[in-house]
């Protein structure tokens, strides 16, 4: 087992355990979006940073998600630097993303009111979810990432459906941008307004406005 | 060649190839390094060996081709040892006179000198010219008394008696405390200290005892090529350094990952590897201490980011080059998921002096924090381009001005660019800052690879920070969001403001994505890819303000803010421009004040540079 500090509580968790998990346990929420339990972390969408102490007064941000616990950390999930630098992550998940419900949700629980940046929609957010599923959970390995940069993408390896796809349709399943999308075609300041309030949407007795109220996949409740 | 079994078969053998040398005859040695053969010098070389054959020379002549010796401005360079006289600019038609004359007769040729662009004067031999005097040439200056291809050459200086002191004087504790003491640090970039790479990776649990160690030869940044240079120039260096350190941590399998765009250091590493299996220096049972280590070299597919030490690793292992999180060190899960150690090619390079001549005499030179020398590679608008080494802590106007020889054409400093892409710029405020790992970092920038690009004031800083942060944008491996689309958005907001439509709050936008790509990144490249902006933005930031607030550009260089126009009083009516002109805009006749079109004017600045009256104005 290893002690750490989370949000300034002390929690014994076993080891190997990430920081995300051993957050969740506690009842605190921090928001996701390339994570799914099943799956290797990857560490892509950076939404779920955490402030980790390193020490003489200095701070590092760290993807929670792929971050293992270490005895004696220190961790901080909603200082004034983890949110902002969410913010601007969600502002540039958004611009390049718009048409997702799940991410105009999040952002709406942000509180975020404004897409400063220039919107260029291109469908995807490259979470890396479907790929990890294709290869890790149905062992096939038929879609992968293609590119570099901003031309990356998922694809089949040159353009044709390869023999290992079985069709099983598990990538768009797991897909948080596809699953959900969005049809709003009148954005205002980037954002879609939000049909999160008027949904009929399962809350938790407890709600705290969390991204989990409004996942993908229903609702979890605590 | 027999494999030589005993440190003491190596010492006879050093004694036997040193006798056969005579220090006082004659030796013509050219360059040919990749900055030489740009320039010719594999036509000079040819020359110089079918002259030697014409006329008999052979037998009384000596004739080595070595890698760069660092000045590349002259290129492609002869130096005739031992006098140690230097002509610059050689061709091959100069050839047969630099042999009658120099050779035979000991007359030097006036017009193939070397000029200092500072003092005017000629300068005949190689320890006089300025360029050289304020370094410390501690890994390069062996580079001009060695033909890469010729293994004897590097024994004779004494090659692999650092390896053959550390396999048969030396626990593998005491090589690794010696690294521990003479406080070397990484010369990739980052600076952490070798010693605890290597001791991470030595106490690192291996389940079936494989272990490797690498060379980082991916040398990625624009303008640098210092690892190329050390490469093809000395290759030996770095195998002992390596076949050291493994030693030491006990691994028997190391690579070399090598771009592939450096095709002559691949092949002179090649044939180096070859030759040392041919001596016993790799393999099984080095010299016969019953030591195995061999070496592999791994080409890299042109990636920048594969220069990150876990996106090399999972391009090594046929995967696409991207990194991972770093929470487990390579040093305890590298390649193939065994303890692996990975260096800069300066790293290795550095291992066998300090094993040879002890960290105490190590530690004199440099500054606290940061021991030894460091080469840089000095470019941009200075007059003495080339590698330059300095011992760290030098100052940075000591380099610009010494070294470097100051700015061509009587312009202004403006700031040197540190680092590479993802450095920073320092002003002219700053140039006495010396320069070692920690200080530059303070200073916003970063010691990175030894990139060192000097501006002058005609640079505007942010159409530069434009540039880097286009190279990095498309060098991102686009793995996670910052920077993959903070870079993007990033390279938006600068376009807009050299083009004259950014707004005031761009300038914060661009500080805080600034701020957030840097913290929340996945990798180094991330991590670092801000610099260029933010520090401009520290230093510069007026020049950002004019961009947006007063839509003109200080120095004249974002199109979309500049006119040409001809003054009155300095045109003479030559009609050069109004001829060069691509778009035809200038019109004027002999003798009468020229005019530019402004519907027609494409910008291109061909006019100013053409002008000998200084008569084109740019407002």
């Amino acid at each position: 087992m290893v002690e750490l500090t989370i949000d300034g509580t002390k929690v014994r968790v076993m080891e190997g355990t990430s920081v995300l998990e051993a957050a969740r346990e506690m009842g605190i929420v921090i928001p996701t979006l390339c994570y799914y339990p099943g799956l290797t972390s990857y560490g892509e969408c950076r939404v779920c940073l955490v402030e980790v102490a390193k020490g003489k007064g200095r701070s590092s941000l760290e993807a929670s998600c792929a971050m293992p616990v270490e005895a004696g950390m220190v961790v901080l999930t909603n200082s004034e630097k983890a949110v902002k630098a969410r913010k601007v992550v969600m502002e540039l998940l958004i611009a390049s993303c718009p048409t997702s419900k799940t991410l105009q949700d999040m952002a709406s629980n942000m509180g975020i009111n404004k897409i400063r940046f220039a919107i260029k929609d291109r469908g995807c957010i490259l979470c890396g979810r479907c790929v990890r599923f294709c290869k890790e959970q149905m062992r096939s390995g038929g879609i992968g990432f293609v590119g570099r940069g901003t031309s990356r993408k998922v694809a089949t390896a040159f353009g044709v459906t390869p023999v290992e796809c079985r069709n099983c349709g598990g990538c768009e399943w797991i897909c948080p941008v596809c699953e959900r999308a969005c049809t709003a075609n009148n954005l205002v300041n980037g954002l879609c307004g939000g049909c999160q309030n008027v949904a009929p949407v399962e809350t938790c007795r407890i709600c705290i406005g969390c991204s989990e109220s409004v996942g993908a996949h229903g609702h979890s409740v605590y | 060649m027999n494999k030589l079994k005993s440190a003491a078969e190596l010492e006879r053998l050093r004694k036997k190839i040193v006798s056969q040398r005579d220090p006082k005859r004659t030796c013509v040695v050219t360059s040919v390094g990749t900055c030489g053969l740009a320039r010719g010098a594999a036509g000079v070389a040819q020359a110089i060996a079918a002259e030697l054959n014409k006329d008999g020379l052979k037998d009384t002549v000596d004739f080595r081709t070595t890698g760069c010796h660092g000045f590349c401005e002259i290129e492609p360079v002869v130096v005739i040892y031992p006098q140690r006289i230097v002509y610059q600019h050689v061709t091959p038609a100069d050839v047969p006179e630099i042999l009658s004359e120099t050779v035979a007769k000991g007359k030097v040729i006036d017009r193939l000198l070397y000029t200092d662009p500072a003092s005017g004067r000629k300068i005949i031999y190689e320890q006089d010219i300025p360029f050289y005097g304020k370094q410390y040439r501690l890994l390069t200056d062996s580079i001009r008394f060695i033909d890469p291809h010729n293994l004897d050459d590097y024994i004779a200086l004494g090659g692999y008696s650092a390896l053959s002191k550390a396999l048969f004087d030396m626990h593998p504790e005491e090589a690794l405390d010696e690294i521990s003491k003479s406080g070397l640090r990484g010369r990739g970039g980052a600076g952490y200290p070798t010693f605890r790479k290597w001791e991470a990776m030595r106490s690192a649990p291996s389940y079936d005892g494989i272990r490797y160690v690498i060379c980082n030869a991916d040398e990625g940044d624009p303008g640098a090529y210092m690892d190329r240079s050390l490469l093809e120039g000395n290759p030996h260096n770095i195998i002992e350094g390596m076949i050291i350190g493994a030693h030491t941590m006990g691994s028997h399998d190391g690579y070399v990952y090598v771009r592939n765009e450096y095709p002559l250091a691949v092949q002179n590493l090649g044939i180096a590897l070859e030759q040392a299996r041919e001596y016993g220096f790799l393999g099984k049972n080095i010299l016969g201490s019953g030591f195995d280590f061999d070496i592999k070299i791994s080409r890299g597919g042109g990636a920048f980011i594969c220069g990150e030490s876990t996106a090399l690793m999972a391009s090594l292992e046929g995967h696409i080059g991207e990194p991972r999180q770093k929470h487990i060190h390579t040093a305890m899960k590298g390649l193939y998921g065994r303890p692996t150690d990975l260096n800069n090619v300066e790293t290795w390079a550095n291992v066998p002096l300090i094993i040879n001549r002890g960290a105490k005499w190590y530690t004199k030179i440099g500054t606290e924090g940061s021991k030894g020398t460091k080469i840089f590679s000095l470019v941009g608008k200075i007059n003495n381009t080339g590698l330059v080494e300095v011992p760290m802590g030098i100052t940075l106007r000591e380099m610009v001005y010494d070294i470097g020889g100051g700015i061509p054409d009587g312009k202004k400093f403006k700031a040197v660019q540190t680092g590479g892409p993802s450095g920073g710029c320092i002003p002219e405020s700053l140039l006495d800052l010396s320069v070692d790992f920690d200080r530059l970092n303070e200073a916003g920038s970063m010691m990175g690879s030894g990139g060192m690009i000097v501006m002058d004031e005609n640079t505007c800083m942010v159409d530069m920070a434009r540039y880097f942060v286009k190279f990095l944008t498309e060098e991102s491996c686009g793995k996670c969001v910052p920077c993959r689309e903070g870079l993007d958005r990033m390279l938006d907001l600068l376009n807009a403001v050299t083009e004259g439509k950014g707004k005031k709050a761009d300038i914060d936008l661009l500080e805080e994505l600034g701020g957030v790509i840097k913290e929340a990144s996945l990798c180094g490249l991330g991590g670092t890819a801000p610099n260029p902006v933010l520090s401009t933005l520290r230093y510069f930031r007026d020049e950002y303000k004019a961009h947006v607030v007063d839509k003109r550009c200080p120095a004249g260089v974002c199109k979309a803010l500049i006119k040409f126009t001809v003054d009155a009083v300095n045109c003479t009516g030559c009609r050069v421009c109004a001829k060069e002109c691509p778009e035809g805009a200038i019109t004027g006749e002999k003798k009468k004040l020229h005019v530019i079109d402004q519907e027609k004017c494409v910008k291109c600045g061909l006019c100013r540079d053409l002008c000998k009256f200084d008569a084109v104005l740019v407002s």
